[in-house]
């Protein structure tokens, strides 16, 4: 298996360029490169240990060593930078005997079982014996060693076997520089030094699991499980992980079609070699027990499922969807796209509904989650995407985050945002919690807003009077880029006094100087870059939050370069993707509206029937209507509503009421047992297509193993769709994205073969960016000016009262992925077993609540009981706590309340009472006698990976 | 569907435009966003309720929205 090549330090990026000679070659590199890179360059390798080209230079292992004329000593070459005219010599006979005589010593303190090691051929100390070519170690191994040093298992997904380690640091540098969570160290010194977690296994450590250090190993000390179990892979594919919106890159690497490990790329575009717990190592569930491979249908979910085949599977599903059609008419059926699915399928999904049934009740995931962000920024800027590349965070004076929680959320990225920290950006949180964010090693926000739930828009407003009113406005960009008559409707409202931060502070719950502090900063503290996420949108005014972020960035000028921008972060991997796929029900591929006549007439023509100019109904619309009894069937792919979605009882009500639910899922998902006909999905491992991130990078998803359930997933929307009298004669995913770039101005240059040859491609691609566009609105914003909006503060409906006190707001954890779906099918589950609610102590005292205990959570739209977490991240009147399994009935307290544009829910605010309780809900009482129920009907026990 | 759930979805609209110096303006965009994103059966069902019902609970901004702009909204 070809490894990609180790230049030994990272690249230097200057124009000024460096001539030195190396071994008798000329080396022409950028100033401040290494000697170990130049040599490296020029196809020279230098002996090393501790340097690899992810990590600064440490100068530790005296391996690297050169002669330099003109220098006295051997100075190591990767800590010395080139110089013009330098002569380096890296192979010399006192060269070699001092490599040879250092190698000895490592080597008489290493176990000599290189036949047996989990690293035998994949170990860079093996790798150096051989090449100082070590024979002998005349010290003998009977004098004081780390032979006996204890391995630690504990981390479910690697070992630390410090017998086997060299003390280079790499993994600690690793930790520190690659990642930012400093979790270990090298304790003692001299012959005692060792590399610790700080505590005494890596699992109870603060040690995230990101794997970074494990990649960095150049021995066995760290090692992957699964390659200790199964030996090292033989060959190597480069796909996409289909966890979060940073979409990073992985090498899959393999031993036949079974996955040995994935190794984050080094040349992915959003993850540069970087990883988290969820893409590097839990992927499991792609084997897992619980998949079900073959189709299922019934006539109620009453009755088990009865297997068959894929023939039968589909044509029972296309009778059932002919017979409502003729029955009801073609607006009592809607699709629901995914965004863990590729835009290829997205795509099918929504032709099928649009062409195949002629209406446009098709709907995405966004839905519940950043649709405030198509709608805000497509009004604004003119374009429903984030303007930046992660990369430009990189160029930040100051960061703003607002609602978005990084580290747990999108932790690759984290790591890269708390990289351009520690040299010294200036940071500005905005959220009711504690995020780590707010303060980590070697980071610390400069103001924390600790606002309260759901006054986004009133932080926003009083910003914008700071701004507006301290003449912090960068006039000559909003005169040059905005339409300036919207600018003076936004500036004259935001100079309002309500709006001053003074006038907000008792909404906000933020002192007034600490407001204008920061609004200060961001107007004035350089390049400002705003970063959000879900704790944006979903509130009953996300979409007036997204237009106040960006009549910021527009009023400060803060957009159209690098180090600036709006930035939304997306929470699955392909939620750009999906809704750039036509995947709402009002716009057509492209964010085209459907009432276009010209667009329509475009895919009229190119699909070859009539389609409607009527925007389709969204999911609560779909739900709304079931219940009612007007909506009567669904083809849900990929998504699972009955668990994602706001107060559970609505949704399971709905999908009851519904003649025929089709689910196609890895496994019989929450959904599924209230559907009538279940369709296996195939893994991201299993199929050919490619996912859209947050920063609009379209990556490669390449097949690495054979479908378990016998299709890729557009095959089997494509098998539906001939069924149902609209052929889809696809022979290849890349033949759909060939028809997405014949219809989709900004995807025109998109192709497999230039994926492939590129890697990945920031759209919009076409003749004027053939190779994408990092960042957008450079000259002119997408819409021509830029437009700025009122931003009127409406308090949620939601409100506290005596009966519901505290609010409750929730989110995502660092182990675990939306439903869990995948996550907790993993050994992710060793980390959140459960899902839990943070109460402040405060809170808790009035309560009588101890940590750990049983609670009762009940809202005007239900009541779930969870175990308590007593912790002053969260403020005295907000609880908070995550979604990631189905017993706890998150979604059973949240309620039907929705941003204004959008509907996306208010997830983020619910009023809620607290308190201690001894047995579960009636609504988990209920659940589990059904879930148990389903899975009967199945034939197949899932594991229960929920708490007791 | 349930009108109740029409009408506050239509006056949420309503609240965000309200802020609009220009009442016509506000109209305008209210009508314009009901277009543009809900369904033809919903929006039928608003506008059936604006004329049979007097639009009863809807704010008076959004009826006036609806009465003024019935015609792209049918």
């Amino acid at each position: 298996m070809n490894k990609p090549v180790d230049f030994g330090t990272p690249a230097k990026q200057t124009d000024k360029l460096v001539t030195l000679e190396i071994d008798g070659h000329s080396v022409t590199v950028p100033a401040q490169t290494s000697v170990m890179r130049a040599a490296m360059e020029a196809g020279i390798t230098v002996p090393k240990l501790c340097a690899t080209d992810s990590l600064e230079p440490f100068g530790s292992c005296r391996l690297c060593l050169v002669e330099i004329e003109g220098r006295r000593g051997f100075p190591a070459s990767c800590t010395t930078p080139v110089d013009e005219g330098m002569k380096v010599r890296t192979q010399t006979p006192k060269l070699a005997d001092i490599r040879r005589g250092t190698m000895e010593l490592y080597i008489s303190d290493h176990p000599l079982d290189c036949l047996t090691c989990a690293a035998n051929g994949d170990c860079e100390l093996q790798d150096m014996a051989g090449a100082v070519g070590l024979r002998e170690v005349r010290y003998g191994y009977d004098g004081a060693n780390h032979l006996k040093a204890e391995k630690d298992t504990s981390n479910p997904y690697f070992t630390f076997d410090p017998s086997k380690c060299i003390v280079c640091s790499r993994c600690v540098r690793a930790c520190e520089e690659t990642q930012g969570t400093f979790a270990l160290t090298i304790q003692a010194r001299g012959f005692d030094s060792k590399v610790a977690s700080g505590i005494d296994n890596f699992l109870d450590s603060e040690c995230v699991s990101c794997g970074a250090c494990v990649q960095a190993c150049p021995t066995a000390t760290l090692m992957e499980k699964s390659v200790i179990q199964h030996g090292t892979p033989e060959h190597s594919i480069t796909t996409t992980c289909a966890y979060c919106g940073v979409g990073c890159s992985f090498d899959a690497e393999m031993k036949g079609e079974e996955v040995i490990r994935m190794v984050p790329s080094k040349n992915g575009g959003a993850n540069h070699g970087h990883s988290c717990v969820k893409g590097r190592f839990a992927w499991g569930y792609a084997t897992h027990k619980d998949r079900i491979t073959t189709p299922m249908i019934r006539k109620s979910i009453k009755d088990p499922w009865q297997k068959v085949s894929w023939e039968e599977a589909i044509a029972y599903a296309a009778e059932e969807l002919t017979r409502i059609r003729e029955k009801y008419g073609a607006s009592a059926i809607g699709a629901i796209t995914s965004s863990r699915c590729t835009n290829e399928e997205v795509y099918v999904v929504q032709k099928l509904i649009r062409a195949g049934f002629g209406t446009n009740n098709v709907d995405t995931c966004a839905r519940v989650c950043h649709s405030p962000t198509g709608y805000g920024l497509k009004q604004t800027l003119g374009e429903s995407a984030g303007t930046q590349t992660f990369d430009s965070v990189m160029q930040a004076d100051v960061i703003m985050v607002i609602g978005a929680n990084p580290t747990d959320g999108h932790p690759v990225f984290a790591s890269q945002m708390k990289r351009r920290l520690r040299q010294g950006a200036r940071l500005i949180v905005a959220d009711p919690r504690e995020i780590d964010l707010v303060s980590s090693p070697h980071v610390r926000a400069d103001y924390h807003l600790k606002l309260r739930p759901g006054t986004n828009v009133a932080l926003i407003s009083a910003m914008s009077h700071v701004i507006v009113t301290e003449g912090l406005v960068n006039e000559a960009f909003v005169r040059e880029r905005c339409e300036w008559d919207s600018f003076e409707m936004w500036r004259d409202f935001a100079a309002r006094p309500e709006n001053s931060p003074e006038a907000l502070a008792a909404d906000l719950g933020i002192a007034a100087e600490t407001v204008r502090a920061a609004a200060r900063l961001y107007a004035t503290g350089g390049n400002a870059a705003i970063y959000y996420g879900l704790g944006v949108t979903e509130h009953s005014q996300g979409s007036t939050t997204v237009m106040g972020i960006a009549n910021l960035a527009m009023a400060t000028g803060n957009i159209g370069r690098e180090g600036v921008g709006v930035n939304p972060l997306r929470g699955q991997n392909n939620v750009q993707g999906s809704c750039d796929m036509g995947s709402m029900p009002h716009e057509f591929p492209g964010y085209r509206h459907v009432a276009d006549d010209a667009t329509r007439a475009l895919f009229e023509s190119a699909w070859g029937r009539p389609l409607s100019k009527d925007p389709g109904l969204r999911i609560p619309n779909m739900l709304d209507m079931a219940g009612e009894g007007s909506f009567k069937a669904l083809y849900c792919n990929g998504e699972d509503i009955a668990q994602s979605d706001p107060n559970t009882q609505h949704v399971t009500h709905a999908l009851e009421s519904m003649e025929c639910v089709i689910v196609q899922d890895l496994f019989l998902n929450e959904t599924a047992m209230y559907a009538h006909v279940f369709f296996p999905g195939a893994s991201f491992l299993e199929k050919n297509g490619t996912f859209t991130n947050a920063e609009r990078r379209i990556s490669p998803v390449r097949r690495v193993t054979r479908p378990k359930n016998g299709y890729e997933d557009w095959e089997i929307t494509a098998m539906l769709s001939t069924a149902l009298g609209y052929p889809m004669p696809y022979k290849h995913a890349s033949e759909i994205m060939d028809e997405i770039a014949a219809l989709t101005p900004t995807f025109k240059g998109v192709s497999f073969e230039k994926l492939d040859r590129l890697g990945s491609i920031q759209w919009p691609c076409n003749e004027e960016h053939p190779a994408g566009t990092p960042i957008m609105h450079i000259d002119e914003f997408v819409r021509g000016k830029g437009r700025f909006f009122i931003t009127q503060y409406i308090p949620t409906t939601e409100r506290v009262n005596a009966r519901y006190p505290l609010i409750l707001t929730t989110g995502r954890i660092l182990t675990q992925y939306n439903v869990g779906a995948q996550t907790r099918r993993t050994d992710n589950v060793a980390w959140h077993p459960e899902d839990r609610v943070e109460i402040h102590p405060h809170d808790a005292e009035e309560r009588g609540i101890q940590d750990g205990d049983w609670v009762g959570v009940s809202s005007r739209a239900g009541e779930t009981v969870l175990r308590a977490t007593i912790t002053e991240r969260v403020q005295p009147g907000v609880v908070y706590t995550t979604f990631h399994h189905p017993e706890s009935g998150a979604n059973v307290i949240t309620t039907d309340n929705s941003d204004w544009a959008t509907n996306c829910p208010e997830y983020k605010v619910t009023a809620v009472q607290v308190s201690r309780v001894s047995q579960l809900s009636d609504w988990q009482l209920e659940y589990r006698t059904f879930s148990s129920e389903q899975k009967k009907h199945a034939g197949h026990l899932a594991t229960d990976t929920t708490s007791d | 569907m349930s009108i109740d759930r029409l009408i506050s979805m239509a006056n949420q609209i309503g609240k965000f435009f309200e802020s609009y110096p220009d009442a016509e303006l506000a109209k305008e965009g209210i009508a314009t966003h009901i277009k543009n994103f809900w369904a033809q059966q919903m929006r039928r069902q608003l506008v059936s309720h604006v004329i049979e019902k007097q639009g009863q609970g809807l704010d008076h901004l959004v009826t006036e929205a609806i009465k003024q702009h019935q015609a792209i909204l049918a």
